[in-house]
């Protein structure tokens, strides 16, 4: 589960000579895009039915509307069933699709803006710069990210902006070392040398030379990060070190539930088959924009 | 190569040093002081003054830090503020569970991917590397938070075949032992499966197109044999080192499953001493984690140019 914001990233150009000697043919072409396709689609469902949560017929997230841990039936206050306080899972599951989906898409982008940006100064300055972040980044690493969120939660008190800042911390690592990595090949290569011939300052450099280059590639792991990130907020939730009750999130719902398992599994198996789908499928794209945007990453 | 090794060494003395210096600071981040997190919001302000001053948290962050560094070098790394007992002695008693399910599913991990990714590299794009590539993004998707209550509800309530919670140490047989530690550590082992089988197979398909494997085929080999005797070690140095990286991601995932299980473990020490607000205890497991994962890190490292021949050469360039 800990696989939490460690997407194996390694330096390129190690990777790039997989990449080369893969003939293009040996790629399973067409499950894939089978799979892409069916993830694109469930994405678009479950990100729209968040969206668009208080405007479903779907009963309140906090209000009972039977009796405790009721089978699926078909009815829309009850179509998932119950949970041990009798609320509709439907609705816990949408709400808890927004916390869920907003804490990982927010915490990816932040990550990504910081770690996209200390990774170019790294690779770009070199020297002292470089060593002073590659130090920090590697002591982030040295953590097992969930323990370092289990010690963030000990001493701040469980709420939105601390389970951002958290999550933010954690993949920032993993972006600084990509980012880095993808701007020390860049900057070797001829355009940037003749750049700086033709006068063009640092900041311009970074900017319109190496930038652009870097950013689509880091852009191609925010799914998979998402996905991390949507995995240690659950596991966070889990622990009841989440988001306070009673505002749901995936994690959150499937802990309420655990307990009750014995009678009425539904109440575990449909938040985490909601929360496999969506996780299953930010992976699928992800890997799928990575192989079209990363060509230094190998396939897969 | 020896000078490479010592430079190695010392990049991860000093980012041990960072990291125990962050684990000190950790305890500054808290909003107010330390002790009124604690102690909770009714607490007389001598009682804070007290807690402070046993805490050490007078003095400036670099006091603090050289004054646990101190003891930690000793082996001191404080006295649990529930239940007065010394940190290092709880996290020993506590270590032998959390180890168990880290190499136990470790095996249970190396044992699936490895004839996965044979079965998967051995036609690269057919119709079984399709599947198992399918079943392995699966495995990916699997938390061991969702994993380890479907597991329960199969494996311990509708088939009986495991007990629910509960632990049993070695010493009341193996069989018991293994019947406690197989759920949890499978829950915690289907990320590594699936991490495994990709690298690996990804590495097998690529050794599988050298010149020496030609060879070998042409010399009337049989496939089985290349594969195994030929193949499979060139190709399992990169798994090597991520089975030896992911020990911490796996110590990480323990937390989950000690948590449900209720196993007397590092995890659910640390857990337990979260919801107590017992951060001296918080703050000695998790040095002594982070610290264990850099040390072990360096080590996978260094025998790294050990097993593979060729890195030898290019480390010393």
């Amino acid at each position: 589960m800990s696989d939490i914001a460690t997407p194996t990233i390694t330096a390129p150009a190690a990777e790039a000579a997989h990449a080369s000697t893969e003939p293009p043919s040996t790629r399973p072409r067409r499950t894939r895009s089978v799979l892409v396709w069916l993830s694109f689609g469930w994405l678009a469902v479950i990100i729209l039915a968040a969206v668009f949560a208080n405007l479903l017929p779907i009963p309140s997230y906090s209000v009972p509307v039977g009796p405790p841990r009721q089978a699926p039936s078909w009815s829309v206050d009850t179509l998932l069933g119950t949970d041990s306080l009798g609320r509709s899972l439907l609705a816990r599951c949408l709400y808890g699709a927004r916390v869920s989906l907003v804490i990982g898409t927010v915490a990816g982008l932040c990550g990504f803006a910081i770690g996209t940006l200390a990774g170019l100064l790294a690779g770009y300055f070199r020297r002292f710069t470089d060593a002073v972040l590659t130090y920090v980044t590697d002591s982030l690493l040295a953590f097992p990210p969930l323990i370092l969120l289990l010690a963030l939660s000990s001493v701040l008190k469980p709420s939105l902006t601390t389970l951002l800042l958290g999550l933010t911390f954690l993949v920032i690592p993993a972006f600084v070392r990509l980012s880095r990595a993808n701007t020390l090949v860049w900057t070797s290569r001829e355009f940037v040398r003749a750049a700086r011939n033709m006068g063009a300052g640092d900041l311009r450099i970074m900017s319109r030379e190496i930038l652009p280059n870097v950013l689509p590639v880091l852009a191609a792991y925010l799914p998979i990060v998402i996905a991390s990130l949507i995995v240690a907020e659950g596991s966070l939730s889990f622990l009841g070190l989440g988001i306070p009750p009673p505002t749901p999130s995936w994690g959150g719902i499937i802990s309420d539930g655990k307990d009750a398992i014995a009678d009425a599994p539904h109440v575990v198996f449909m938040p985490a088959l909601i929360l496999f789908l969506t996780v299953f499928s930010l992976n699928q794209v992800g890997d799928n924009l990575r192989a079209r945007f990363d060509r230094t990453a190998s396939e897969s | 190569m020896v000078l490479t090794a010592l430079r190695r060494v010392a990049r991860s003395a000093l980012v041990v040093l960072l990291v125990s210096f962050l684990v000190v600071a950790l305890l500054s981040l808290a909003p107010g002081s330390l002790a009124e997190v604690i102690l909770g919001e009714n607490a007389t302000p001598e009682a804070v003054a007290d807690l402070n001053a046993r805490l050490g948290l007078d003095g400036s962050l670099f006091q603090q830090y050289f004054d646990w560094l101190g003891g930690a070098v000793q082996g001191d790394l404080g006295t649990s503020l529930l239940t007065g007992q010394p940190v290092l002695q709880t996290i020993l008693e506590r270590l032998p569970v959390t180890l168990e399910l880290a190499l136990l599913a470790q095996i249970i991990a190396l044992s699936v991917a490895v004839p996965l990714a044979i079965g998967a590299a051995s036609r690269p794009g057919g119709l079984l590397d399709r599947s198992i590539s399918a079943l392995s993004s699966m495995f990916l998707s699997i938390p061991a938070f969702v994993a380890a209550p479907v597991l329960v509800y199969f494996f311990a309530i509708s088939l009986q075949l495991f007990p629910v919670t509960g632990w049993a140490p070695l010493s009341e047989g193996i069989g018991p032992n293994l019947q406690a530690a197989l759920l949890p550590s499978v829950a915690i082992a289907l990320n590594e499966i699936a991490a495994f089988q990709r690298l690996l197979r990804t590495d097998l398909a690529n050794t599988l197109r050298e010149d020496f494997i030609s060879a070998a085929r042409a010399k009337g080999i049989s496939s089985s044999y290349v594969m195994l005797r030929h193949a499979l070690r060139p190709s399992s140095f990169s798994l090597i080192t991520l089975a030896g990286l992911s020990t911490g991601r796996l110590i990480g995932g323990t937390v989950i499953v000690e948590s449900l299980f209720s196993l007397p473990g590092l995890g659910q020490l640390v857990s337990s001493s979260i919801t107590s607000r017992d951060v001296i205890v918080v703050q000695g497991v998790v040095a002594f984690v982070a610290v264990t994962y850099v040390l072990l890190n360096t080590v996978v490292d260094l025998s790294y140019g050990l097993l593979d021949p060729r890195l030898r050469q290019e480390a010393t360039r």
